[in-house]
């Protein structure tokens, strides 16, 4: 794992003092709060329904049982015992006061953490795959090339007030874990034919209320360059994108109306442009970076665990899952327990899982954008002390990438924005499918409280988003999407429904999977084989 | 409109400063001129030995367009005066110098204490920009 140097350290400590002006400043009325907005949101704090939110960076998703403990400690001193793991493998806290943000980020900055550029228009942390590392199908681990986008983004002083948020992926796979073409710039690593490194670019994806697919510009960036073209990228996009509507600002919209092969030549042409200011980073830069992920010392042995135990054999068939190295597994911590709210967890659990991390994991834990936990590396001969202590803490639900395992924005029940709750759907479409979820197989549920999509809806292979009708509120339901290498959005099916009458709807949807489908299909490609009218009529009658 | 903040030790540039419309339509001549949030500072590129003074305006402090026109003026050599004007608000300034501006005509008066402990609480900056300073990756290869 990335480990501070000074230099690192230093930049942190200022950005806390910093911080901690601003706010008094605000506090004491100095500046008004249209000026105070954007700095706080720089650093991740929003203004609620009841009270402010921080959300605290996890850059691509890594961080060690130290980090993980301080986010349980902020939980209890400064919110009410929990946090919420998002989708942008970030952690936000709900119940948070202005006048304690200071002191929270200069804890979080005491074990190598931040809130900077989590929110507001700046660029966002990075996402990565939570296997990276780990999983046998990467060509390289790709957090070394996040983690030197992290630092040369950071207060990036051409792009700190750009036209709207701007959030980077990078991934090592042809397995796409990471929802990586949903970003407003996706990377890939891949290897040319003569074995060089270099990343596919994808730009211009998203979601909100005009999802995108990010379409590929350019298909191999040696890996030298992958600061300068991003530069490029995002200095085309502020220089050229509206500023008269926000909803109309984000890069995807860019993309779209320039067209991706026009949108490629001016960033070619503008990288030939910056080319010049040297400001890609060195390789020994890099090499110095990557040290940091060297695998760690795995142990000689391949000992398959003792499947006596049901639950425990059903728990290793659905959130176990292979490492490249014999002997070890990658370990799915579901967040997503029946009935609960979908990635949240109490300071007591996360003080568990950076326990088994320490023990069981080389000390390494992963959020995913699934909003669960994941321990990257842990020996297959301790699997089954893991799974009694998780069960012993309520975190051993096995139902990874199953109709339980609910993407879920905060929606009415916290959301300033939200047209209808999320949460309690979520709770009932869990509590209604628990017991027949592992015969549904691979059923990616994600849900939205409105349009903003920050729960994902398009992608979901089945997607809920919530609105306002009239004054009530109505749920509609879209099928068919998809955020992995597939990706795909998701289309409406018809009118909406009430809350009790979506998870009737999902019912009748899944029931007719099960009529349909054919060997092996999982439901998304029942539904890519029959289409919408092959589902229309079981929906509506 | 508040006292001009310079970074430079030349005397100001009086004259006043013509649109990027007005300067291309006949009055190359001119020494000063103002760019709009929205104008290709690059139009100006041919003539950056005789300009003295760009002026860009910040319409509102959330629009960052002149951060990029700013930093291409330095790109191509320009050494003149860049003058940010408009919406500037005192947490701009340390990113905008380190975009090329050395002048601020903000429209509401800043704090001269904040600003100077701005300028002064970042001793590191990861990225290489328009000024001098060198990146961290620098410092850690020398
Ligand atoms: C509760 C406070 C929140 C507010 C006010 C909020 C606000 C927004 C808004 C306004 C957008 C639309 C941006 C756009 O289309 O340009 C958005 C998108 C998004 N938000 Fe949130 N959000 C909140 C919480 C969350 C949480 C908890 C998560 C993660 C679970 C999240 C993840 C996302 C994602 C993934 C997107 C889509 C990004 C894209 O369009 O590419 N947000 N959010
Ligand atoms: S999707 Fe809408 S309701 Fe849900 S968190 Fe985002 S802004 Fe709020």
């Amino acid at each position: 794992m990335y480990k501070y140097d000074q230099y690192d350290q230093s930049i942190v400590d200022a950005r806390v003092d910093e911080f901690r002006d601003q706010a008094r400043r605000r506090l004491a009325g100095e500046i008004t709060e249209d000026q105070f907005k954007p700095l706080r949101l720089k650093n991740g704090l929003y203004l609620q329904l009841h009270a402010y939110m921080l959300r605290v960076a996890i850059p691509y998703g890594t961080l060690d049982s130290r980090q993980m403990r301080k986010l349980a400690y902020i939980a209890r001193t400064y919110d009410r015992g929990y946090g919420h793991f998002t989708t942008r493998q970030n952690i936000q806290y709900n119940w948070i006061k202005l006048e304690e943000a200071p002191d929270i980020l200069a804890d979080l900055a005491t074990v190598e953490m931040h809130a900077i550029q989590t929110s507001g228009e700046s660029i966002r942390n990075v996402s990565s795959d939570q296997y990276a590392g780990a999983s046998a199908d990467e060509i390289a681990d790709p957090r070394p090339w996040a983690e030197l986008i992290r630092q040369a983004t950071t207060f990036h002083p051409e792009f700190s007030y750009l036209p709207r948020k701007f959030k980077i992926a990078v991934i090592a796979s042809a397995e796409d874990r990471a929802a990586m073409r949903l970003h407003d710039i996706g990377l890939r690593l891949v290897a040319n034919d003569a074995g060089d490194l270099g990343f596919e670019v994808y730009v211009g994806g998203g979601m909100g209320r005009t999802p995108f697919i990010a379409p590929l510009i350019r298909a191999f960036l040696p890996v030298d360059h992958l600061f300068s073209y991003c530069e490029a990228v995002l200095r085309v996009w502020n220089r050229t994108a509206r500023r008269d509507n926000i909803h109309k600002q984000r890069v995807k919209i860019l993309v779209h109306q320039m067209g991706a092969e026009a949108f490629a030549a001016a960033v070619e042409a503008e990288w030939q442009e910056i080319l010049p200011n040297k400001s890609d980073v060195p390789r020994a830069e890099f090499d110095r970076i990557a040290a940091y992920f060297t695998p760690p010392a795995f142990e000689a042995g391949d000992r398959e665990p003792d499947r006596a135990d049901p639950d425990f054999a059903v728990w290793l068939d659905q959130n176990v899952k292979p490492h490249k190295h014999p002997g070890y597994a990658i370990v799915n911590i579901s967040l997503k327990p029946i009935g609960g709210i979908p990635g949240d967890a109490s300071a007591d659990q996360i003080d568990l899982m950076a326990d088994l991390a320490e023990r069981h994991s080389f000390d390494e834990l992963r959020v995913t954008h699934a909003q669960n936990i994941v321990l990257p590396h842990v020996r297959k001969a301790d699997l089954y002390t893991i799974w009694q202590a998780l069960v012993d803490a309520g975190l051993a639900e096995s139902n990874l990438d199953l109709i339980s395992d609910i993407i879920a924005c905060p929606g009415l029940d916290y959301c300033s924005l939200a047209n209808a709750r999320s949460i309690p759907v979520a709770q009932k479409i869990a509590t209604r499918f628990a017991g027949r979820q592992r015969d549904l197989g691979e059923l990616k549920l994600k849900i939205s409280g409105c349009i903003n999509a920050c729960g994902h809806h398009h992608a979901g292979h089945i997607g809920i988003l919530g609105v306002d009708k009239k004054g009530t509120e109505n749920y509609q339901l879209l099928l068919g999407g998809s955020g992995a290498e597939d990706a795909s959005l998701g289309k409406i099916t018809g009118p909406g429904f009430s809350e009790d009458g979506i998870v009737d709807a999902i019912e009748r949807v899944t029931d007719q999977y099960i009529a349909v489908r054919q060997d092996g299909e999982r439901f998304l490609d029942t539904y890519r084989r029959v289409g919408m009218d092959g589902f229309k009529e079981a929906i509506y009658g | 409109m508040t006292d001009l903040l310079r970074f430079r030790t030349d005397a100001a540039h009086e004259e006043p400063a013509v649109s990027l419309d007005a300067f291309v339509e006949g009055q190359a001549n001119a020494s000063a001129v103002r760019l709009e949030a929205g104008d290709d500072a690059r139009v100006l590129i041919p003539y950056l030995d005789r300009i003295m003074l760009v002026e860009i305006g910040f319409p509102k402090f959330r629009d960052g367009r002149g951060y990029s026109s700013a930093r291409i003026l330095r790109e191509a050599g320009y050494t003149g005066e860049l003058r940010a004007a408009g919406d500037v608000l005192v947490d701009q300034i340390d990113f905008m110098r380190r975009c090329g501006f050395d002048a601020f005509a903000p429209d509401a008066p800043i704090d001269e204490a904040v600003l100077t402990r701005s300028l002064e609480r970042y001793d590191y900056h990861y990225q290489p920009a328009a000024d001098a300073i060198v990146p961290v990756w620098k410092l850690r290869h020398g």
